[in-house]
């Protein structure tokens, strides 16, 4: 866990790096998640201090939109595409096998945080539906069967 | 890149294309090539041209559109026809520069057929494409072609022209079908009877025989798409090559913002983005109201699953758009403009960055365009996983910090929108049209489409669908030709049961009503929206109960919560859904989802929550009995259904029939 101070000095880097462009309160959060993985609450409130915004309303926002974590992800996150042409093609049948062998629901982390399963409505592939995300690499045309595959990606890199 | 000047502009243009002596290859990198390899396949073939010394450019383009064959490749090198592979895995992209480049000899079985159909021949037949086209299963397709080439091959061609099979043709079920290149010319139907007659007449007389002869024309006009898959996205020069700026080049110097306005009026153009409203309109009112600053912002928030028109315009041509919303800038007095994209289209993110720093150094973009009294700056701004944020008011919002919440209209955005100030709002597509129509005219692109609904659309064709690809058609056409001539048809040949527009605000449209011509007043007349352009195909094992429990989970799920018709209208119509499609259900909770229908239709703050019901106002209207049968049958009905639907995914996979 980072110290207080880092923290500081990353969230007013990131401040710095906005400031004085108009709109920047969902880019500043973007860079902080791309930072961290999830917006921590130590640094919510650093930024809250730094903006001169009230916490209330950079919660506000961080609870309002889908794409900020409130909680630390797992070390590699599976998206699942439930968008309309990946939904009739089966994702859906797609997305239970995925919860039968990570053992979580959507919007969870493993208990061994390896493993952060997310649904995603459209990632525009809708050519090759279904279609999933692990750790950035889209996976396409995915069959129930492919699982073991592409969820054992993310084993071997570890063990590398 | 240094500053570029109008003489620049023009002399890019003269150009017309950027010719490579030494020929080119265009490799499909947008977010569905890439994630289907293509990013391998470009670094292969630039490694195999290097290895034998060649001078073929290698480069990197957008989305060609079609998406069922991705990986796709492009080829135009000397002494071969220009050609289109599909399906170019990183093993087939090995095999290009030894066998097409050097070899001169066709992959077979990868060729995606050109489109542009030949009526005479315009020198000698070097190379023949022969694909069986009749609706049948995979086994004894390949049987009937391979007989075919073979007979062609025997039929003493060798050493003059080389026949393969086609990967796909773009014509559908009309038996087997050849194409002959470099003139593709396209015969239908072709028998074995025919064979002797087409090696003699065609093949070494180079005559066209009438009877067999495919005189349709494409229908597809690209406008929009019109430099998406021929020019690398990310170098500005290619744009320039391509007519890029021309138009603001020509809005600069020899035009005023009322005549701009003006020839967007002749154009016919609306909103792209589904409202359909008239763009000029727009424009005029939020030029007309005083103030210190207006803004224009790029809508690129495209939340509708099943949609990816835009990604792949921004990812494919973003100077386009880009060129678009200046021009916008100086026809309404806004000096800044807004990209709004949606944060899981990271790729679009980078490129239509690229070109706003290419744009800027070259003196595009920013203070004294073109040396011209006009400035204008351009930013990205990113959603956050928020459909409703395509909603103009809810998009202001987020960019202003907020949570992302409509707010009542009027006033609207034209009068007080982004930090109260005047700001028109326009759609990815729209913007896209624009710099065509300001290039070369209104009256050009008013001579396409119907009389209250001109110019072009595009549309993502996917779901049960043969071909799921992107579509650049006139409006007017309609919903038949674009599923079966376009696209193929329905998957595994099922029967169509309904086509679904406008995703989450639209509705399902069944097979009678499918010779519909698309249009914004057709479309509503059904009961559905043109919406975005998403546009699925469903067959008989789609459940229309299931789609509309689908649809409004999701909106449900994106509903910002603001006001009661559609935080609590949705939730307790969701959960009547619900208690329908576990066999729970009975003829008062229809009854009572229609009274809620009415209720978020007449009183939700946005079009989310008014339009919400539409998915299920559509299959009401239209596959009442899919509901009857729930009812009726009860669990036990319920749980047969289930265990359908749940094996949808196998049926596509083994190609099982239920």
């Amino acid at each position: 866990m980072t110290t207080g101070t880092d923290v500081r000095e990353n969230v007013h880097q990131h401040v710095e790096a906005w400031k004085g462009e108009e709109g920047n309160l969902i880019m500043i959060l973007h860079a902080i998640q791309n930072q961290y993985g999830y917006v921590p609450r130590e640094v919510a409130m650093v930024l809250s201090e730094l903006l001169g915004v009230k916490l209330a309303r950079i919660y506000e926002v961080i609870t309002f939109y889908h794409y900020f974590k409130l909680h630390p992800p797992g070390k590699h996150n599976v998206s699942v595409c439930l968008g309309t042409a990946c939904y009739l093609k089966g994702a859906a049948a797609l997305l239970t096998e995925v919860k039968n062998r990570l053992g979580v629901e959507e919007g969870q982390t493993t208990a061994d945080r390896k493993y952060h399963l997310d649904v995603v409505r459209c990632i525009g592939c809708c050519g090759m539906s279904p279609a999933m995300v692990v750790d950035g690499k889209t996976h396409g045309k995915v069959k129930t069967s492919d699982l073991g595959g592409i969820l054992d990606v993310g084993e071997e890199k570890e063990s590398l | 890149m240094r500053k570029v000047s109008v003489a620049d502009l023009d002399a890019a243009a003269a150009k017309n294309g950027t010719p490579e002596a030494g020929g080119w290859i265009r490799v499909g990198c947008d977010t569905g090539g890439i994630a289907a390899g293509a990013g391998r396949v470009y670094q292969v073939l630039k490694e195999e041209v290097e290895k034998a010394g060649l001078s073929v450019r290698v480069l990197r383009v957008g989305a060609l559109g079609f998406s069922f064959a991705d990986p796709l490749v492009e080829i135009q090198v000397e002494g071969m026809p220009r050609i289109l592979y599909g399906q170019v895995t990183e093993e087939v992209a090995r095999r290009i520069v030894p066998e097409h480049v050097l070899g001169k000899k066709l992959l077979d079985g990868h060729v995606v057929a050109t489109r542009q159909r030949g009526q005479t021949f315009n020198g000698k037949t070097t190379h023949v494409l022969v694909k069986d086209t009749s609706s049948r299963t995979v086994e004894k397709e390949d049987l009937v072609c391979s007989s075919f080439v073979e007979k062609l091959r025997g039929a003493g061609l060798d050493g003059g022209v080389q026949v393969v099979r086609a990967l796909d043709m773009g014509i559908y079920d009309r038996g087997v079908v050849l194409q002959a290149l470099p003139s593709a010319v396209t015969y239908t139907h072709v028998l074995t009877q025919d064979l002797t007659r087409i090696k003699q007449r065609t093949l070494v007389d180079g005559q066209v025989i009438e009877d067999l002869l495919w005189k349709e024309k494409d229908p597809q006009v690209r406008i929009v798409l019109r430099n998406c898959g021929v020019i690398d996205p990310e170098s500005l020069e290619d744009c320039l090559c391509h007519r890029g700026y021309q138009a603001l080049k020509k809005v600069l110097f020899e035009s005023t913002p009322e005549k701009v306005i003006d020839e967007l009026k002749t154009s016919g153009l609306r909103g792209r983005g589904g409202a359909g409203f008239p763009t000029w309109l727009k424009w005029k009112l939020t030029r007309e109201n005083q103030a210190d600053q207006r803004y224009v912002i790029c809508n690129a928030d495209e939340g509708d699953p099943g949609a990816f028109m835009d990604r792949s315009v921004l990812e494919s041509d973003p100077h386009a758009v880009l060129e678009g919303i200046i021009i916008a800038g100086y026809a309404m007095g806004a000096s800044k403009g807004y990209f709004y994209i949606r944060a899981e289209y990271p790729l679009a993110i980078e490129r239509v960055q690229k070109a706003i720093d290419e744009a800027r150094e070259a003196g595009l973009l920013g203070n004294h365009i073109l040396g011209s009294d006009f400035s204008f700056e351009a930013k990205v701004r990113l959603g956050a996983g928020a459909f409703v944020c395509g909603e103009e008011t809810a998009l202001i919002a987020s960019i202003e910090g907020k949570r992302g919440s409509p707010s009542p209209r009027p006033p609207y955005p034209s009068v007080r929108g982004l930090w109260g100030k005047p700001t028109a709002i326009n759609n990815v597509e729209t913007l896209a049209n624009v710099s065509a129509i300001l290039d070369r005219g209104g009256a050009w692109y008013a001579q396409y489409g119907t009389e209250k609904s001109k110019g072009t659309k595009v549309f993502a064709v996917t779901g049960k669908v043969k071909n799921a690809q992107l579509v650049e058609v006139p409006m007017g056409v309609s919903l038949r030709e674009i599923v079966f001539e376009i696209c193929g048809g329905v998957l595994n040949d099922r029967d169509i049961k309904a086509v679904q527009t406008g995703g989450p605000s639209g509705g399902v449209i069944p097979e009678d009503h499918l010779d519909t011509p698309v249009s914004y007043e057709s479309l509503q007349e059904l009961g559905s929206i043109m919406g975005s352009g998403g546009m699925l195909v469903m067959d008989q094992n789609d459940c229309m109960v299931d789609v509309a429990k689908f649809y409004l989970k999701f909106c449900v799920d994106e509903s910002c919560g603001k006001c009661a018709p559609c935080r609590i209208g949705g939730y307790q119509m969701l959960q009547l859904l619900d208690k329908i499609s576990r066999g729970r259900g009975g003829d008062e909770d229809v009854f009572q989802m229609r009274r809620i229908c009415q209720g978020m239709q007449k009183a939700s703050l946005c079009a989310l929550g008014q339009t919400a019901p539409n998915p299920v106002l559509s299959t009401l209207r239209y596959f009442e009995p899919e509901y009857r049968a729930y009812i009726e049958g009860g669990p036990s009905y319920a749980r047969k259904m289930t265990k359908m639907l749940a094996g949808n995914s196998e049926v596509v996979e083994g190609g099982v029939t239920l």
